[in-house]
C-alpha cells in the first residue's frame, strides 16, 4: 500500500506525499497540509491508503465513494449554554446553527460527541437548553464535562444527566464499528499553578481499559482540556497526559479530540492525531495574542466563520481518521 | 477637693475614655483597610495578587471578566460559588498567616493574602 509516487494535490500546494516511514500510504506532514486545506471546507478522508480529497457538499463521485468510509460521527464543543455577553449574546442560534450544519452534512453521522462547556455556569436549565436544541439531530450523544458543567457540585449533575454508568468524575469507553472511544474527564481537583488533570484513578482506568485491545483497533480518545501542550501559561495543556498517551503507544491509529481552546488547531505525532475543535458559541484568542485568554468580541458578520462543528470520518481498514473542520458560516 | 476630682478622673473619666478607645479602635483600623480589601479578579488575574491584612480583616474578590471564576484556598481553607461578571465573595480572616489561593477552573490564576 506505498504510495510515495502519487502526487494527490498540485505541487502549488504542497500536499503531496513525501514521506511514507510507515509504509501505510500516509504521510504526516502531507496529512497536515491536507488538514490545514481542508479548514476552507474541504474533506480528506482516506480510500486504498489514498488520501483523497473533495470540497464539502459537492455531490461528485467522490462522495459517493466518501459514502463507503467505515463510520462517520461528529464533534461538537463548548456551546456555553447561558453565556450572553459581547462576545456572542445568541449561543442558542449559534448551537442551533451547528445543529442545522449537522443534519445538512452529506453523509449522516451515525452519532454525535460533544467535548464539554455544555453549559456556561452549570445550571440545570442550560443543560436542559442544550439537550433540547440536540435532539433536532436524531443521534445519540456523547458527553465529557467541561470546568464550566462542574462548577459547584463536583460534577454530580453532569455525572446524573450525562454519566450514568461512567466511573470515576464521568470517564467510560465504548466501541463503534471497530473504533475504541475513551471519553476521558481532566477538568476535575486542578491543583493551583497546574494544568488539567487526569488523576492516577483515571490512568489506572485507562490502562486497563485498552489492554484487551488489538493494537490494529483505532482509538478516539476524546476529553475537554487539550491532551497535548499548547499554551501552558493559560492552561491549555494537560499535566498527566503523557502518561495516558504512553498506554496507547502500541496502537497503529491514535485520534485525540479536544475543546477548551474555541479554536481549531492539529498536531500529529507518530500514530496520535491531535485536533481541537471550534466552539459553537465564542471565539478565543490564539495563544498568547491577548492578555488573556477571554472570550473575544470579533468583528460584526465573522463571529459564524469562527464557530463550528468537526466531521470525522473512518475507512474500516485504513490507519488515520479524516477530521474535517467546518465553520458554521 | 482635689484629690476627689483626681478619683473622678481616674475612677470614671478613664475608664469611659478607655472604653470609648477600644470601641473606636477596631472600627477605625477596618475603616482604615476598607479600600484595601478588594481584589479584582480581572484578565484572567488577581489585582493585587498578593494582599496584606490585619487579623479580623475580610477581603472581598470581585469578578470583572465575562468568564466565571471560583475563589478557592490552595489549603481547603475557604472556596467560593462559582462567581459570574460582577459577582462577589467576601472571606473574614480571624487568623494570622498566609493564604495562598488559586482559581479552581483556572488553576494558572494564582494569588495570596497575608494577614497579620
Amino acid at each position: 500500500m506505498r504510495m510515495t509516487n502519487t502526487k494527490l494535490f498540485n505541487k502549488a500546494s504542497n500536499g503531496f506525499i513525501e514521506h511514507d516511514p510507515t509504509q501505510d500510504g500516509i504521510d504526516r506532514r502531507g496529512f497536515l497540509k491536507c488538514m490545514a486545506w481542508a479548514g476552507t471546507g474541504a474533506l480528506c478522508v482516506m480510500q486504498g491508503g489514498v488520501l483523497k480529497s473533495f470540497a464539502l457538499g459537492s455531490q461528485d463521485s467522490s462522495i459517493k465513494s466518501h459514502k463507503t468510509a467505515g463510520l462517520s460521527f461528529v464533534q461538537i464543543s463548548d456551546s456555553h449554554m447561558g453565556f450572553n455577553k459581547p462576545a456572542n449574546p445568541d449561543v442558542v442560534g449559534t448551537l442551533r446553527a451547528a445543529v442545522d450544519k449537522i443534519n445538512a452534512l452529506p453523509r449522516q453521522p451515525e452519532f454525535i460527541l460533544h467535548t464539554g462547556d455544555i453549559s456556561h455556569l452549570s445550571n440545570p436549565e442550560e443543560f436542559d437548553n442544550v439537550d433540547q436544541i440536540l435532539k433536532a439531530t436524531n443521534r445519540e450523544v456523547f458527553f465529557v464535562p467541561g470546568e464550566h458543567d462542574v462548577l459547584n457540585d463536583d460534577g454530580k449533575m453532569f455525572r446524573e444527566r450525562y454519566a450514568k454508568n461512567a466511573k470515576g468524575a464521568g470517564w467510560y469507553s465504548f466501541d463503534k464499528n471497530g473504533v475504541h472511544f475513551i471519553g476521558l474527564v481532566n477538568v476535575m481537583n486542578l491543583k493551583a499553578g497546574g494544568l488539567g488533570t487526569l488523576g492516577n484513578e483515571q490512568l489506572e482506568w485507562l490502562e486497563d481499559d485498552v489492554t484487551h485491545l488489538k493494537s490494529s483497533t483505532p482509538i478516539v480518545v476524546f476529553a475537554h482540556i487539550p491532551l497535548w501542550t499548547i499554551y501552558p501559561q493559560w492552561g491549555w495543556g494537560t499535566e498527566d497526559s503523557a502518561q495516558a498517551l504512553s498506554y496507547l503507544k502500541r496502537f497503529g491509529s491514535v485520534t485525540v479530540l479536544n475543546g477548551h481552546i474555541h479554536q481549531t488547531m492539529q498536531k500529529v505525532e507518530g500514530n496520535v492525531t491531535f485536533h481541537t475543535a471550534y466552539s459553537t458559541a465564542f471565539v478565543q484568542p490564539a495563544p498568547g495574542k491577548a492578555d488573556s485568554p477571554g472570550p473575544m468580541k470579533v468583528p460584526d458578520g465573522q463571529l459564524l466563520s469562527l464557530l463550528g462543528i468537526t466531521d470525522v470520518n473512518y475507512v474500516q481498514g485504513k490507519h488515520a481518521l479524516a477530521v474535517v473542520d467546518s465553520s458554521l458560516a | 477637693m482635689k484629690n476627689k476630682i483626681l478619683i473622678a478622673i481616674v475612677g470614671v473619666a478613664l475608664p469611659l475614655a478607655l472604653t470609648a478607645l477600644f470601641m473606636i479602635y477596631p472600627a477605625r483600623v477596618k475603616g482604615q483597610d476598607a479600600k484595601s480589601t478588594e481584589v479584582r479578579v480581572d484578565n484572567f488575574t488577581f489585582a493585587p495578587d498578593t494582599l496584606t491584612v490585619p487579623v479580623n480583616s475580610t477581603v472581598t474578590w470581585v469578578n470583572k471578566d465575562d468568564i466565571p471564576h471560583v475563589i478557592a484556598s490552595s489549603d481547603g481553607v475557604f472556596k467560593s460559588k462559582a462567581l459570574d461578571t460582577d459577582q462577589k465573595y467576601s472571606y473574614t480572616f480571624t487568623k494570622a498567616g498566609t493564604y495562598p489561593y488559586y482559581c479552581s477552573i483556572h488553576p494558572k490564576m494564582v494569588g495570596k493574602v497575608l494577614v497579620q
